[in-house]
C-alpha cells in the first residue's frame, strides 16, 4: 500500500501539515489495554454505582422492565452498525421499523403525523416552541411550571437568542395541575405556543382539552409533554394537542445515567413541513413493490441550511427502535395492563403515604414527609437499600418537605411498605 | 466482474400492523402483588382511553422474525466497508456494548444520590480529561447529544463570551464547503449566516477572510480537515484574523478522524470545538444514532459551559450548579452517558499510542483509494488529503451517468455508496471514507468495483443508470414519496381490497 501511495512510510503522507500545527509530544494518555482490563475497568466503576438497590425515582426517568427481545433486536449488527438510512435500496430494514415507529407513536399520541425521533423530550419541548413560532408567525411561550424543571431550563436556553420570551404559569396549590385562571390572564395575541405536561411533573394527569380550548380561542397553539409513555396504556391520547413532544424512555430504554433516550415530536398532519427531523414516508422502488425512504428533506439542514427547520442530523434511531421492539412486544393488550399494573402500584403506596396534591396521578405522587425531613427519611431508606423519593425544594421553594415518588411494575409490595414504616416510624413502633 | 457478493434469498414481511390479529400477546407481567385499581375512579373516566387502535398484536415468534427479517434488508458496517465520507463508519467494538449494559451502569438513575453514582461520574471525568488531551483544550462538556447539538452549544458559548464583553455581534462565517449543520446552527442561535467562497485549492481564502472579518463578525465555522479531506494549511493564520478582530474560531469536529494524536486543535487557535464520539471515537451509529457531541474549549469559554460541571471535592465527585455565567442547560441530565462509556472504552482500548496508529491508517487508506482511482475519476482537488478523497463525477456525466448512480451501481458490486454529491463546491461529488479499520483486502475490492463501473459506463451508462439490479429492493421513487407524503400506516378501509 505504501507502494501504490508513493511513499516510504505512512508518516510521509503527513509531511504536508506546517510544523507548527503538529503535536509536539505524544498524547499522554495511558497506553492500550485488552478487553479483559475494559471489562474489568467497567466492573468496578459500575460497583461503585447503586446495585441491588430498590429505586422509587421517577421524575422523568421510569424503571420498567426490558424485554430480551429489545436487546436482542437492536444488537443485531444489520441494525447496530448501518447509518441513516439515505441509500434507500439498502436500508429497508432501518425505513421500515421507523415507518412503524412513526405510526405507533400516531396511534399512541393520536396525532396524525410523528418524526423519526429527538434527542430526547428536554430537547424536543424547545423544537416543539420554535415549531409553533414558525406555524403562528408569533413568538411568546407560556410554560407550565408543572412541565418538567429541566425541560424547562433546556428550553429557556434555546429561547434566549431566538427572542421568545417565555413566561411561566403557576398551577393550583391543592391540586397540582395548571392554574388555567392564570393561563387565560396571561395569554395574548402574540403568544405562539402554550405548553403544558401531562402526566405532569407532579404525577397529575392535566385537562388537555380545557388548556387547548384556552390556546385556540388566542391563536396559540397547544403543546402536551409527557415523560411517562407507559401512561398512554390508559390515559387519553392528547389529540386535542396540536404538537405532542414526549420522551419514550419508558419503553425499555435504559435510565443510563439520563441517556441516551429518545424523544418525539408528533403533530397534526397540516403542519408537517414545519416539523424538525427526519420523516420515513412510503412510496414504490421501480419494481412497483412497496419501499419506504426518508421524505421531505427540504426542511432539513443537508437540503435547506440557515433555512432548516431545525439543525438536528444525527437522531437516536437505535433508541427509537428500542421503543419499537417494546411497543410490539407489549401490543394493544400488554400496554394497557402495564399501564394498570403502575397505577395500581403507585395507588398503593400512596394510600399508605399523605399525597400532597389532590389531582388524579399516574404512576408517581408527590408525598409530604411531615415533620421529618425529605433527607432524613431517604438516609433511613438507603440502610435498607432503597433509594427513595426526589426531594423538590431544589426547584419548588415552597415543597419544602414534599418528595416525588414514583412506583412502577418492578415495584414490590414488601418494599412499598418499607417505604410507608420510614414516612411513620411512630406507627411502625407502635 | 462482481467479486464480494452473490444474490441470496431474503424473505418477505409486512408491517407488523398488517400481521396482527386480535388476542395475540408477546408480553408476560408478573401477577399483580397489590389490589388493583379501577383506572376511571383513579384517574376520572374521561381521562380513561379505549383500546389503542391499531396498535400490534403479535406472538414472539412472530416478533423475533419480523426484525430479524427487516434486519436482512440493511447494509452495515459488519458486512463489509461503508465508505461514506464525513461519517467515518468505523467497525464498533462489541465489548463497548458489554459494558454500557453493565447493571451499575445502565440502570443508574440521574437523580440517585452522588454516593450512589460515583462510578458513573468517574466515568464521565476521565473522558472529560482524555477529550481535553486529543484536542488540546482546556475543558470538556459531555451535554450535547450529537454533533448538531454541540455546534450549537459552541456557538451559543462563543455568544455568552461576546455578550460579556458587551456586544454578541451579529454574524457567523461559514466557508461553503461545510455541513449544513453548521449554518442551521448558526440560524438557531440568532446569527445571520455569510458563506465564504473557498479558493482553488479547496481551503479557506485568507486574503478574502481578511477581507470580511470585521466588528460584526461573532465567529468563523470552520471543519478541519475541510469536507475536501484537506488540512487547512493556513489555520494558524486563520485564527490570527479572526482573533485581532475580537472574533473566535469554531472547529466542527467531524473530521478529527484525521488528527488525533497528530495535531490538536487547541495547539493551533481554535476556541472551541465539538466532537462526534459516533464518529472517532467508535460509538455504533445504530442507523442514525445515538450520538454524543461533547464540546471542548479554551478557558476563557470554561465559565459559560452548560449546568452541571463535575467537579472533585474531598477525594468525592460532585455536579457543581453554582455557575452564574453558565448558557445554562442544552439538554436534561448529563448528556448521552450510555455514549460516553463506550467512547470511553474505545480510548482505553487504543491508548495514546493506539489512538494515533488508527490516524495513521485511516489516512494511508484514503491515500491508497485516490491512488488507485486517480486515473478512472476526476479529482477537482489536487490537494493532498488526509482520511477521505474527493472525486467528481465530470467524466461520467459526459457520458449522462451521474454520482448518485454510481453510488447506486456500487450497491450490485456489495458496497455500500460513499457520500453522494457533497461537498457542494464540488460538481457531482463522490466523497469516500474508507476510516482505518479495512484491510488492503476490502479496500481493493472496492476499488475494483469503482474502476469496473467507470468501465461499464463507457459502455453501458444506461445498465448504471438504472442500479441497483440485484438489490432486493430497486431504485426507490424518492420524488413520489415527497409529492404525495405517506408517513403512517392505516387500515385498509373497509370495502377497499385489504392487502394481503
Amino acid at each position: 500500500m505504501l507502494a501504490a501511495c508513493g511513499v516510504q512510510s505512512a508518516e510521509e503522507l503527513f509531511a504536508h501539515l506546517p510544523d507548527d500545527v503538529r503535536i509536539q509530544q505524544p498524547l499522554a494518555l495511558a497506553p492500550g489495554i485488552s478487553e479483559y482490563e475494559i471489562v474489568d475497568y467497567f466492573r468496578n466503576r459500575a460497583a461503585e454505582c447503586a446495585n441491588g438497590y430498590a429505586s422509587f425515582l421517577g421524575a422523568g426517568v421510569y424503571a420498567h422492565y426490558r424485554p430480551v427481545m429489545v436487546d436482542t433486536v437492536v444488537s443485531r449488527g444489520e441494525f447496530l452498525t448501518s447509518y441513516t438510512p439515505y441509500q434507500a435500496e439498502i436500508s429497508q430494514g432501518t425505513l421500515t421499523t421507523i415507518f412503524e415507529f412513526q405510526t405507533m407513536i400516531c396511534q399512541l399520541t393520536g396525532m396524525d403525523v410523528a418524526n423519526a425521533s429527538m434527542y430526547d423530550g428536554s430537547t424536543a419541548v424547545p423544537e416543539a416552541a420554535l415549531m409553533a413560532a414558525r406555524v403562528t408567525g408569533r413568538n411568546r411561550v407560556l410554560v407550565a411550571r408543572t412541565v418538567h424543571p429541566e425541560y424547562r431550563e433546556v428550553l429557556r436556553t434555546y429561547a434566549r437568542y431566538d427572542h421568545m420570551p417565555i413566561d411561566e404559569i403557576a398551577y393550583v396549590a391543592d391540586s397540582g395541575v395548571i392554574d388555567l385562571e392564570e393561563l387565560e390572564r396571561k395569554i395574548d395575541d402574540q403568544t405562539a405556543a402554550v405548553i403544558i405536561q401531562s402526566p405532569n411533573f407532579f404525577g397529575i394527569v392535566e385537562n388537555v382539552k380545557a388548556a387547548a380550548e384556552i390556546a385556540h380561542r388566542r391563536g396559540a397553539l397547544l403543546v402536551v409533554v409527557f415523560t411517562e409513555a407507559v401512561s398512554l396504556g390508559i390515559l387519553q391520547p392528547p389529540a386535542a394537542a396540536d404538537i405532542v413532544a414526549g420522551e419514550l424512555q419508558s419503553f425499555a430504554i435504559s435510565p443510563s445515567y439520563g441517556g441516551p433516550y429518545a424523544g418525539i415530536i408528533a403533530t397534526q398532519e397540516k403542519f408537517i413541513r414545519q416539523m424538525p427531523g427526519r420523516l420515513v414516508g412510503e412510496t414504490l422502488d421501480s419494481h412497483g413493490n412497496r419501499a419506504f425512504c426518508l421524505t421531505l428533506a427540504t426542511r432539513e439542514q443537508h437540503i435547506r441550511r440557515e433555512k432548516a427547520t431545525s439543525n438536528i442530523c444525527t437522531n437516536q434511531a437505535l433508541i427509537a427502535l428500542m421503543a419499537t421492539v417494546f411497543m410490539s412486544v407489549y401490543g394493544k393488550q400488554g400496554l394497557r395492563e402495564l399501564a394498570e399494573q403502575n397505577l395500581a402500584k403507585a395507588h398503593y403506596l400512596s394510600g399508605k403515604l399523605q399525597p400532597r396534591f389532590s389531582g388524579p396521578f399516574f404512576n408517581e405522587f408527590v408525598a409530604a414527609t411531615g415533620r421529618r425531613s425529605p433527607d432524613e427519611i431517604n438516609q433511613g431508606l438507603l440502610k435498607k437499600k432503597i433509594i427513595g423519593g426526589l426531594p423538590l425544594v431544589r426547584w419548588y421553594p415552597e415543597l419544602e418537605n414534599c418528595v416525588l415518588l414514583c412506583a412502577t411494575e418492578m415495584s414490590r409490595r414488601e418494599r412499598m411498605d418499607e417505604i410507608a414504616q420510614a414516612f411513620s416510624p411512630v406507627q411502625q413502633a407502635a | 466482474m462482481i467479486n464480494k457478493v452473490r444474490p441470496h434469498i431474503t424473505q418477505n414481511e409486512d408491517l407488523l400492523f398488517e400481521r396482527s390479529s386480535p388476542g395475540k400477546v408477546g408480553y408476560q407481567l408478573p401477577a399483580l402483588d397489590v389490589p388493583l385499581v379501577d383506572a376511571a375512579a383513579a384517574l376520572g373516566a374521561v381521562n380513561v382511553r379505549s383500546e389503542i387502535e391499531g396498535f400490534p398484536e403479535v406472538s414472539e415468534v412472530e416478533i423475533i422474525r419480523h426484525f430479524t427479517r427487516l434486519s436482512t434488508w440493511n447494509y452495515a458496517i459488519d458486512l463489509g466497508l461503508y465508505p461514506l465520507g464525513s461519517c467515518t463508519m468505523k467497525y464498533n467494538p462489541r465489548v463497548n456494548e458489554l459494558v454500557a449494559r453493565l447493571d451499575g451502569l445502565a440502570w443508574a438513575h440521574p437523580y440517585q444520590p452522588e454516593a450512589l453514582a460515583q462510578g458513573a461520574m468517574e466515568v464521565m471525568a476521565r473522558l472529560e480529561a482524555a477529550l481535553a488531551e486529543i484536542t488540546g483544550m482546556d475543558a470538556v462538556t459531555l451535554q450535547p447529544a450529537a454533533g448538531a447539538h454541540g455546534e450549537l452549544t459552541g456557538i451559543l458559548l462563543i455568544r455568552a463570551l461576546l455578550e460579556k464583553r458587551g456586544d454578541p455581534r451579529k454574524k457567523v462565517l461559514i466557508p461553503d464547503s461545510a455541513h449544513g449543520t453548521n449554518p442551521a446552527t448558526a440560524a438557531i442561535a440568532g446569527y445571520a449566516v455569510e458563506n465564504i467562497r473557498s479558493n482553488d485549492r479547496g481551503m479557506v481564502d485568507l486574503e478574502a477572510l481578511e477581507r470580511v472579518v470585521d466588528k460584526d463578525v461573532a465567529a468563523l465555522m470552520v471543519t478541519n480537515p475541510n469536507t475536501l479531506g484537506v488540512f487547512e494549511a493556513n489555520i494558524k493564520s486563520i485564527a490570527e484574523v479572526l482573533h485581532k478582530k475580537g472574533a473566535l474560531l469554531y472547529m466542527d469536529g467531524a473530521n478529527m478522524n484525521a488528527l488525533v494524536g497528530i495535531a490538536r486543535p487547541g495547539d493551533f487557535g481554535v476556541d472551541v470545538m465539538h466532537l462526534n464520539l459516533h464518529k472517532t471515537f467508535s460509538t455504533p451509529h445504530g442507523g442514525g444514532g445515538p450520538g454524543g457531541g461533547p464540546v471542548a474549549v479554551k478557558k476563557i469559554l470554561e465559565p459559560f459551559l452548560p449546568l452541571p460541571r463535575l467537579k472533585h471535592v474531598r477525594n468525592k465527585w460532585t455536579f457543581d450548579y453554582k455557575r452564574p455565567r453558565s448558557i445554562g442547560r442544552v439538554r436534561a441530565f448529563y448528556g448521552n452517558f450510555g455514549v460516553t462509556v463506550r467512547a470511553l472504552a474505545y480510548i482505553l482500548a487504543h491508548g495514546g499510542n493506539g489512538l494515533r496508529n488508527a490516524t495513521v491508517d485511516a489516512v494511508l487508506n484514503a491515500n491508497y483509494l485516490r491512488k488507485k482511482l486517480e486515473p478512472y475519476y476526476d479529482l477537482p482537488y489536487n490537494a493532498p488529503n488526509m482520511h477521505e478523497v474527493v472525486f467528481s463525477d465530470d467524466r461520467q456525466a459526459k457520458l449522462g451517468v451521474r454520482t448518485g448512480d454510481i453510488a447506486k451501481r456500487l450497491i450490485d458490486y456489495g458496497f455500500h455508496p460513499y457520500t453522494v454529491s457533497f461537498p457542494m463546491i464540488v460538481r457531482g461529488a463522490l466523497m469516500i471514507e474508507p476510516t482505518e479499520t479495512e484491510g488492503k483486502r476490502e479496500l481493493d475490492l472496492f476499488a475494483e468495483a469503482m474502476i469496473s463501473i467507470a468501465k461499464e459506463i463507457e459502455t453501458d451508462p444506461e445498465m448504471v443508470r438504472t442500479a441497483p439490479h440485484n438489490s432486493r429492493t430497486s431504485r426507490v421513487d424518492e420524488v413520489a414519496a415527497a409529492r404525495r407524503p405517506v408517513v403512517r400506516w392505516k387500515p385498509p378501509r373497509a370495502g377497499s381490497k385489504a392487502a394481503d
